[in-house]
């Protein structure tokens, strides 16, 4: 395979991320990042289907609690490796996604939307009355003592989730960028004609929820072990759901990378404030940025970036 | 006698109560240019809605190459070669002009097509349409009438072996008609069988073969342009009793 700058530059993040784990003590900064990273793994994979192929997620706190509840019960239960137990986590999600993807046979636009919001609503109301789950109140996750390569667990946790985000934004990339992403665009703009043109709607729908569900289950896998307490308010927190969605909005749902630039700039104007002032206003944040962004710049930063240059070039040019 | 390429036997199709087709037959045979006509919500555009698989049809069957494909998804049908217009264009409208026409390059004809130089043959068909300086604009902001043409470069860019074209030329020019029924003419020579709605009567007369003419979801009159003009029925159907 041809070495292009993507690549390069994921083998210098991940080094980069491993450096910054032992060049760092300070716990502060991991769990700030960590943070960042989930939002950033969430906004990818929300895009893939929100972005990519013009289905609206309303509920996207559901797959990652789903996510975070199965790595809750596979602990308790076997207390299997936590590479395995992410796993099947992902796997969980991923199943789920792939059952809103039949949805999307039924259901279009808004009420696809309150769909995969309903979903998330059942799943939380399964999780308040489940007792082995720790129902309303929450559950202890005990942190394992051993932590690999790492100082301490928290680095750990941050490689790993550096880890699912760098392989969350190669396959959006690759989706987009292919003949499937192709497919997905052409699902987006119209689906009758997509059909009509030769592409298999569904089975690129269901790709579509499929890998977006993987992916948010992944980024809700890690959380209890990040948290050491879950309970619904916190694995199915309206933030979570309202970040997913700002994020990619923010950044510019058109390509790959608007996600990302979105999740690092909500991200960390976000933890920023937190620090500063206090995370009672991250939903203020968002709410504020994605009310700009939707009425002074509906293509987000990536839109705004490119309207630029083509000024720039108009001036010179004229 | 060679099987026919399209065969419709008994299509009857129901929005709710009302019946849009009636028990509508009829054969396409292989380079055959079939001409459409019907006045008005006489069911035109549900009868190719059926055929290439946008609606599916309760009663009667339709078989494609000799393969009844009543049941198949648009996909697949795409894939086997049957292409159309859309009458209300529906382009891919955050796709490029020449975006639009590697979809079903990439996807219907993906069995058809050399897959080394498919931007060049998108070319050749946009040169075909008079949009090769174009090929970068955005589909979206284009005008409806150019809207219709890249529905027509879009669906002979599937590579069809049967190609609809559903009212592809309403608002063009006179040359602009002639220009395109040339390209009809030259594709229908390659062994493609074609289906031509259109209210514009001179070309539908220059160009078919043989006329179907529904009224009110009925085919009433079915043979050629000479004929059907002189059918009593289809005068009727035009002008009212
Ligand atoms: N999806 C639908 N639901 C309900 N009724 C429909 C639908 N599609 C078409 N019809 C009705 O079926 C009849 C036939 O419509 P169709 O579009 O096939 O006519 P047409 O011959 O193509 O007309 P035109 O020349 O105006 O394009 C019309 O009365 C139309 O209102
Ligand atoms: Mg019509």
């Amino acid at each position: 395979m041809k070495l292009d700058k993507f690549w390069i530059s994921v083998v210098v993040v991940l080094v980069a991320g491993f450096a910054f784990t032992k060049l760092v003590d300070n716990e502060f900064y991991f769990f700030a990042t960590y943070v960042v990273l989930q939002g950033l793994v969430m906004a990818v994979a929300w895009n893939i289907l929100g972005g990519f192929t013009g289905y609206v997620n309303f509920g996207s706190a559901g797959f990652f609690a789903l996510g975070a509840y199965t790595m809750v019960a596979l602990n308790k239960a076997f207390g299997l490796p936590l590479p395995v137990m992410v796993l099947i986590a992902g796997t969980l999600s991923g199943l789920l996604g792939l059952g809103v993807g039949y949805i999307s046979l039924r259901l279009k636009g808004v009420y696809f939307a309150i769909a995969t919001l309903a979903i998330a609503l059942v799943l939380e109301t399964v999780v308040n009355n489940s007792h082995y789950l720790g129902g309303a109140a929450g559950t202890y996750v005990i942190q394992p003592k051993e932590s690999f390569i790492f100082d301490n667990y928290i680095e750990l946790l941050f490689m790993f989730m550096l880890l699912i985000a760098v392989v969350a934004t190669a396959v959006s990339r690759y989706l987009s960028a292919s003949r499937l992403g192709m497919g997905l665009a052409a699902v987006r703009d119209d689906e009758v004609a997509a059909e009509c043109m030769g592409v298999p709607t569904l089975k690129l729908k269901l790709i579509s929820t499929t890998t977006m569900g993987i992916f948010m289950g992944l980024a809700g896998s890690l959380f209890p072990f990040f948290v050491t307490f879950v309970d619904p308010v916190s694995a199915f927190s309206l933030l979570i759901a309202v970040n997913s969605i700002a994020m990619p909005m923010i950044g510019g749902t058109a390509v790959w990378y608007g996600p990302v630039i979105g999740a690092l700039v909500l991200g960390v104007v976000q933890e920023t404030a937190t620090v500063t002032i206090s995370s009672e206003l991250n939903l203020l944040i968002v709410g504020v940025m994605l009310v700009g962004f939707i009425t002074m710049a509906p293509r987000g930063i990536v839109g705004l970036y490119e309207d630029y240059k083509a000024k720039r070039k108009g001036q010179n040019n004229g | 006698m060679a099987e026919p390429v399209l065969k419709v036997t008994d299509l009857t199709k129901r929005f709710g109560g009302f019946v849009a087709l009636d028990t509508v037959n009829m054969e396409l045979n292989d380079k055959e240019r079939l001409g459409l006509i019907g006045p008005n919500g006489s069911g035109k555009t549900t009868l190719i809605n059926c055929i290439s698989g946008a609606l599916t049809n309760e009663e009667g069957t339709v078989n494609f190459n000799g393969e009844d494909i009543t049941q198949m998804k648009a996909h697949k049908r795409a894939h086997m070669g049957i292409s159309r217009s859309f009458q209300i264009p529906k382009p891919f409208g955050t796709m490029s002009i020449i975006e639009n026409l590697l979809v079903p390059m990439e996807y219907a004809a993906w069995d058809r097509v050399d897959h080394r130089n498919l931007r060049e043959q998108a070319m050749d068909i946009l040169e075909l349409v008079g949009f090769k300086d174009r090929a970068d604009e955005n589909s979206a902001s284009l005008t409806q009438v150019d809207m219709r043409k890249l529905e027509l470069a879009r669906a002979l860019a599937a590579k069809p072996k049967l190609l609809v074209s559903d009212e592809a030329m309403a608002g063009l020019s006179g040359s602009e008609v002639d220009e395109i029924l040339e390209i009809l003419f030259a594709l229908a020579e390659r062994s493609v069988a074609i289906i031509m709605i259109e209210h514009i009567m001179r070309a539908v007369m220059r160009f078919s073969e043989r006329i179907i003419v529904l009224d009110a979801g009925k085919k009433i009159a079915d043979g050629s342009p000479d004929e059907v003009v002189s059918n009593p029925d289809v005068e009727k159907a035009y002008l009212g009793e």
